[in-house]
């Protein structure tokens, strides 16, 4: 008797994680394929490089591409520095303490920080205080704060996945703590590194909240660091909510979630490549 | 010497993290802290009438309507989040593995703005039509921000569950329990302090979400009364609003501000220490 209920629970267990597990998959991958079905047949290689005519209506998304790459440079340029450099200071310069655990606090904190608080940050001290405006610059720098935390952590998880060994052998030969890092650690952690860049670029490419609020919402084609710009999440947002265009949203919808599954292949790759090398 | 000088840049570099969350503190309320100063704490946090124009700032129903969308996105994604971790991990063969996290890792770089279009297009109008109101409801947003959530609940009590040592696993198989048993009577409870964090960084997730929510959930500022009625939630009320608001009414937003950062902060402060525990 005991023994046939057992079975009898796990059976029932068993058939509600498949339908649960299953379902979800289904109900993702409908998400998925509803933009992509409706946004895909139409697209066509004029729509990556035409202006937007019409508010929106008609025409591409050059700018908005152009103006997302250029924001997402700048955010990488600085946070990508800061975010190594945090890494190796957390690994190879300081043991477990008072500091690294402050650290690591704050980094975790500002992990959790949602985008909206990023934007209102990003609005008073950049484009306010510092005059910035809406600006490529603004946005840039708020979504610098917003992939700091994701790149300390892979950095970090790269550094540690390095054998001690290797240390060894650098100051068995004499080298200097920082020259350890620059011949060692550095070149053995770069595909590590490289993975949370690329994964930080995925969150830039969807990151909306903030960057209405730092970079606004302007249709031109950007010509400097102050302009002022349009991320195509930000396009999409604004195509699907004030009734501009289903045709260009779907569009533009799709664009956005080719370019992620791209970008996410790419990290994929690379850490499956990272993981098969280390081990 | 050099070496000496390095060390210091790399300690100051290595703050960063923490002065940018300083600054983020600092502007935040420096910019809201007066208004609720001016209006009282206690009108703003428990007043229940939003007229910007009459200077009226309450923001009490868009609390109360963060917590039901929250909690029923997390009623959503608690069952199915477990259900494909218990799947992943010790149901499904390990070739369906190999396709599905990354499947789940490309689930959570979507962005935000294409889950909440979905929830627009198809979610909204099934819920007009079979449900009733206005279809732009609590309810919507609590299926669109538990969908977006179950990848951060999978992957991080996955991780959790694949830490726990084999022992375990094999003490129990050996003991006669079934699959089952060991899977509920042992592995997730042992693995409980991972998957609970990954349950509070996911309802973290789910207070913060912006700009899919203002899509979906209709931006009334009534206090709700059942979950099809139409909300506006902490976050949705300063993207909606920050675009055109001056004066007192962008301290308001700020000040909202406020409120959204201190809940998240105590949220995150529970997860950090939740997955340290699991570390000790």
């Amino acid at each position: 008797m005991a023994v046939s209920t057992r079975y009898l629970t796990q059976k029932i267990a068993k058939v509600l994680v498949w339908v649960g597990a299953l379902s979800t998959i289904a109900v993702m991958l409908l998400i998925l394929l509803k933009v992509l079905s409706e946004g895909l047949p139409s697209l066509g290689l004029r729509f990556f490089f035409d202006s937007p005519k019409e508010m929106g209506r008609e025409g591409g998304i050059l700018p908005m591409i152009l103006g997302t790459a250029a924001l997402t440079a700048v955010a990488l340029s600085v946070a990508t520095p800061l975010g190594v450099g945090t890494a190796i200071f957390l690994r190879e310069y300081t043991r477990e303490g008072r500091i690294s655990r402050m650290i690591r606090f704050g980094t975790d904190c500002l992990a959790g920080v949602p985008s909206i608080i990023f934007g209102l940050f990003g609005f008073v001290f950049f484009v306010i205080y510092l005059n910035m405006g809406w600006s490529i610059l603004s946005g840039g720098l708020t979504l610098a704060a917003m992939i700091l935390p994701t790149i300390i952590s892979t950095s970090e998880e790269a550094i540690k996945a390095i054998p001690e060994k290797y240390r060894d052998v650098s100051y068995s030969l004499g080298g200097t703590k920082w020259q350890t890092v620059i011949h060692t650690i550095l070149p053995s952690a770069l595909p590590g590194i490289f993975t949370g860049i690329i994964l930080s670029i995925g969150r830039s490419i969807g990151e909306t909240a903030a960057l209405v609020l730092t970079a606004g919402s302007s249709l031109l084609m950007p010509t400097s660091l102050f302009s002022p710009i349009r991320t195509m999440s930000v396009h999409f947002y604004i195509l699907a909510t004030e009734g501009i265009s289903m045709k260009m949203a779907y569009e533009t919808g799709a664009a956005l979630i080719l370019l992620v599954l791209v970008v996410n292949t790419i990290a994929n790759w690379l850490l499956n490549r990272y993981v098969r090398h280390r081990s | 010497m050099k070496e000496k000088i390095i060390e210091k840049i790399l300690l100051l570099v290595a703050l960063s993290s923490v002065l940018i969350l300083g600054l983020i503190t600092i502007f935040i309320f420096e910019q809201g802290l007066p208004l609720i100063l001016k209006v009282g704490y206690r009108t703003f946090l428990l007043g229940e009438r939003w007229v910007p124009s009459q200077g009226s700032y309450g923001i009490f129903p868009m609390i109360v309507s963060s917590f039901w969308v929250t909690f029923g996105a997390l009623a959503l994604s608690i069952p199915l989040g477990l259900a494909c971790t218990v799947f992943l991990k010790e149901w499904s063969p390990p070739s369906a593995g190999l396709f599905l996290r990354p499947a789940i890792h490309l689930l959570a770089a979507i962005p935000s703005v294409i889950y909440g279009f979905w929830g627009l297009v198809i979610l909204v109008p099934l819920i007009r039509n079979h449900l009733g109101g206005p279809g732009l409801s609590i309810l919507s947003g609590s299926v669109i921000l538990g969908f977006m959530i179950l990848p951060t609940i999978i992957s991080i009590s996955e991780d959790s569950l694949r830490a726990l040592p084999p022992t375990y696993k094999e003490g129990a198989l050996a003991l006669g329990a079934t699959h089952w048993q060991t899977i509920w009577r042992v592995l997730i409870p042992a693995a409980r302090s991972g998957i609970v964090a990954s349950i509070v960084l996911g309802m973290g997730r789910a207070v913060g979400e912006t700009m899919a929510m203002i899509m979906i959930l209709g931006n009334s500022v009534k206090m709700p009364t059942s979950f099809l009625d139409s909300a506006r939630t902490l976050t949705t009320n300063i993207g909606l609003e920050m675009a055109y608001a001056s004066g007192d009414h962008r301290q308001a937003l700020f000040a909202t501000g406020i409120v959204l950062f201190v809940i998240i902060t105590l949220l995150n402060s529970l997860a950090i220490f939740l997955s340290r525990r699991r570390i000790d």
